[in-house]
């Protein structure tokens, strides 16, 4: 029978691959952003897992609200990287220190 | 049995396309195989009966957010070979990274498994009502008690859509316009007016 743990399993190796997507694609700011996703994905399956077990929707509500953050987050994310694109004409991130004042 | 199987198919799914999510040579195949990756995930919660969820997944997820990953990454001319210069350089430190964190996390269930840590109970007033399907529920308990949280959430996508208008506009000046101010400022007696004139009468300029 599958219960919890295996959900949260699954959701743990999920985070750990977003955590290294981001160390090992640290030039490209598209592939970092695209590796949020999967982390916040992650969380959202662990929220639903536990709201489907414990028989309380708290956890779903919040999953909503963790998917409206990373819509906002994405949309904000890559207008950035357009905009910094148009200025630069590359996207690799690891050496940005424009705003170090 | 076709529960376990059907879990067994999208974890390993979903796992394996997160995998080449962030080792693909080329982010349109990233991106694709993070479409793979949502729906997998949201096959994962249908299983354990959070359809609304998982509709909202495919939805805004493949619908928006990975349509918008493939416009920007097909606009910008990237060179993508260049990019993944460090690869080799610093897989070691985050596979080491990674690896500490999962098995800080699989410690942390197997310490659950073995009974030692208790998960608080829900006071059962966020339950599923008896006979009422997950989309009901969810919406009578967002409509009510979650409703600051819920029109919080619009203004938050509000102020995302604005931030990411001002942040692309930009004025061009190589193209013609409509000038709006000047359409309106325009009166009849210097407007351009067709007339038929008799032969030999000439017309008022």
């Amino acid at each position: 029978m599958i219960g919890i743990e295996h959900y949260v399993v699954v959701s743990s190796i999920l985070f750990v691959l977003g955590v290294l997507g981001i160390f090992i694609n640290r030039k490209n700011v598209i592939v970092i952003l695209m590796s949020i996703e999967l982390i916040l994905l992650a969380v959202n399956i662990n929220l639903v897992a536990f709201s489907a077990f414990l028989h309380d929707l708290t956890g779903q509500i919040f999953a909503m609200f963790v998917l409206t953050v990373a819509a906002g987050e994405a949309a904000v994310g890559l207008a950035i990287l357009v905009i910094y694109f148009r200025g630069r004409g590359t996207i690799a991130v690891d050496d940005v220190n424009r705003m170090k004042g | 049995m076709i529960h376990v199987i059907a879990f067994y198919l999208f974890a390993v799914l979903t796992v394996a396309s997160g995998a080449i999510t962030i080792l693909a040579r080329n982010p349109v195949h990233s991106v694709l195989w993070l479409i793979l990756a949502f729906f997998n995930a949201a096959g994962l919660m249908v299983l354990v009966g959070a359809e609304f969820i998982a509709m909202l997944l495919v939805i805004v997820y493949v619908g928006a957010v990975a349509v918008l990953f493939l416009f920007v990454v097909m606009m910008l001319d990237i060179d993508f070979a260049e990019l993944r210069a460090g690869f080799v350089r610093y897989f070691p430190f985050g596979a080491l990274v990674a690896l500490v964190l999962l098995a800080e996390i699989v410690l942390g269930i197997g310490a659950y498994r073995a009974g030692a840590l208790h998960l608080g109970t829900p006071d059962g007033t966020a339950a599923t009502p008896v006979g009422a399907s997950n989309i009901e529920a969810i919406g009578a308990l967002l409509y009510s008690r979650y409703l600051f949280l819920f029109e919080s959430a619009g203004i938050v996508l509000l102020v995302a859509m604005i931030g990411a208008i001002v942040l692309t506009h930009r004025q061009r000046s190589d193209t013609r316009g409509q000038n709006v101010r000047k359409q309106n400022m325009r009166r009849p007696d210097e407007a351009t007016v067709n007339v038929r004139p008799e032969v030999g009468k000439g017309v008022q300029l």
